[in-house]
């Protein structure tokens, strides 16, 4: 009934929660708001999904919300790493 | 490019954003960190960009110039102060993707995909609604444009909840019959008036919460993106997004003692009655820059505790001048910052970080609060309800039982403060009232200034 595609996907899906759960609570206190802005660059990776939809000619409406979408997350993409090493540059350690 | 040798590049690209993440755990490796998880992004890109499905770039190229065009400039000029609502307003940038393109697939392929296809396109366009109208709502409340106070109204539970049946009911009729656009597109519209209503009832003071939960929804969002278009990098970076911001939220949470579905329900700070009896006013001790300024020239230790009066007043270069005049005078400076101090989880650290305060200096509560017996003096800039014992001796205080900064056990504390008006949550400082407690009142940066000048005489 469920095809094995989305059961290989929950497999990631679920693995990967696990390894974030571990990973993220190492992250300094200090940095939780760069640790936001990252995670936000980084979920711009639906700039891939996108970059199809608004690529693929399949027709006036797709090719418009595709490119609507491209454009968000190109912002987050961009905007988000260009904050994080803002913030991040000023981080200095005491002399 | 073979989609074979993409999955490659993507795998790549999935090992390259948890190494990135892994350097955030230090500052120092934070920066090196972010470069391989920039690789990775880079990488994913143009991999995809080479796959045989893409036909025409005309399109791409422009979404990829605007977006651009838009997200460089939000970032480069944006003022620290305002990082809140520029993370607000990202995480409904992605949810506004993840929509649009679950929109486009299901109006390409409606029900010819079966019940569970659309299913998961149907839970992708909800999540990604719902963050969006949820997410442009809080980034309206931090920057101001609508009030920051909890608008609540009765029955606003039970109406929440049964929004939320509704979607789920819908989903469970687009499982079942697939070519039902109508149940989709009614869904759509629910998730985006649930997404407005869910922020509503949720006052300034719980945005840090409310911020890691939008980004753990966006998380979420990506993730069934990533189920909808069987793409494993999105499943892998949304599922870490995901935990990235249920993690914080949960920190958050246990920073102010409350069970999250309370922040979410419970419309803290509307109005907080006070049991009759206890509005007896005590004194507090009022003081002037004269002499909040000798008190500090002759202490060997100080301790600043900064809140979001100092991000309101943008003091933080301020207090850091009259920190290096006190440790030029000989006194051991250290700053206490709460988890929930400011708008958004790491909000102090960064405007401190901003006026080149070291890294070093800054300490969470579990380092600080055995310091404060030892310590001469604490200033308090534009903190309240972090500094309140009642959260320790007040039973009925609706704070009780959050962990706060003990400033009260320093010999002195100076409380900089615009007036005697309580704080968002709208409840007495029983702070103020303490007998080595001066109120300095006044613009946080102006005292700061004020103080620096005294200091120089």
């Amino acid at each position: 009934m469920i095809d094995p595609g989305l059961i290989g996907d929950l497999y990631v899906f679920v693995l990967a929660g696990f390894l974030g759960q571990y990973v993220i609570s190492r992250v300094s206190p200090l940095l939780h708001t760069p640790l936001m802005s990252a995670t936000n660059a980084i979920s711009g990776i639906s700039l891939v999904g996108s970059l199809v939809v608004a690529g693929a000619g399949h027709g006036p409406l797709s090719t418009t919300l595709g490119f609507i979408a491209v454009t968000a997350s190109t912002i987050n993409v961009v905007g988000g790493f260009l904050i994080t090493d803002r913030i991040l540059k000023m981080f200095k350690a005491g002399r | 490019m073979q989609r074979n040798l993409l999955q490659l590049f993507y795998l790549i690209s999935a090992v390259l954003f948890v190494l990135g993440l892994r350097g955030l755990s230090h500052p120092k490796t934070a920066r090196r960190g972010m470069f391989l998880a920039e690789l990775g992004m880079l990488l994913a890109i143009v991999g995809t960009l080479l796959h045989h499905e893409i036909v025409d770039y005309r399109w791409i190229v422009a979404g990829l110039v605007l977006g651009t065009a838009i997200g460089a400039p939000l970032a480069i000029w944006i003022p620290m102060t305002a990082v809140p609502q520029r993370t607000a307003l990202s995480h409904s940038f992605g949810a506004l993707a993840a929509a649009l393109v679950g929109f486009s697939e299901y109006a390409r392929h409606g029900a010819q995909l079966g019940g569970v296809r659309v299913a998961v396109i149907g839970v992708e366009v909800m999540l990604g609604s719902l963050t969006f109208t949820g997410s442009l709502m809080a980034a309206g409340k931090l920057q101001g444009l609508i009030r920051g106070y909890p608008i609540t109204y009765r029955g606003q539970n039970v109406s929440n909840l049964a929004l939320l049946a509704g979607m789920a009911g819908l989903t469970v009729v687009l499982a079942l019959s697939p070519a039902t656009g109508a149940a989709f597109y009614a869904m759509v519209g629910l998730a985006l008036v649930f997404g407005v209503l869910l922020i509503l009832p949720i006052g300034a003071a719980d945005m840090p919460v409310v911020i890691a939960l939008l980004n753990s929804y966006g998380g979420l969002t990506d993730a069934a993106m990533g189920f909808m278009l069987d793409n494993k990098i999105q499943i892998i970076t949304g599922s870490l997004d995901g935990s990235s911001g249920f993690i914080l939220s949960v920190l958050m949470c246990r920073a102010m003692n409350r069970p999250i579905t309370n922040v979410l329900f419970g419309a803290f700070g509307k109005v907080q009655e006070l049991p009759a009896g206890q509005e007896t006013k005590k004194p507090i001790h009022q003081t002037t820059v004269e002499e909040a300024a000798e008190i500090l020239g002759t202490a060997r230790s100080v301790v600043f505790v900064p809140g979001y009066g100092m991000a309101v007043s943008q003091a933080q270069h301020r207090v850091r001048e009259l920190a290096d005049m006190l440790k030029g005078k000989g006194a051991a400076v250290r700053y206490g910052i709460h988890a929930v101090a400011g708008r958004m989880p790491g909000h102090m650290n960064v405007l401190l970080a901003e006026a080149n305060v070291p890294y070093d200096e800054l300490h969470d509560m579990d380092q600080i609060n055995s310091y404060f017996s030892e310590t001469d003096v604490v200033v308090v800039v534009g903190a309240n309800d972090v500094v309140n014992p009642a959260a320790k001796r007040t039973p009925g205080s609706p704070i009780y039982g959050m962990p706060i900064l003990e400033v009260e056990k320093a010999r002195v504390v100076i409380v900089c403060k615009r007036s005697l008006n309580p704080g968002f949550a709208g409840i007495d400082n029983e702070l103020y009232y303490g007998d080595n407690v001066l109120m300095l009142f006044g613009d946080a940066k102006d005292s700061m200034v004020k103080l620096a000048t005294a200091l120089k005489q």
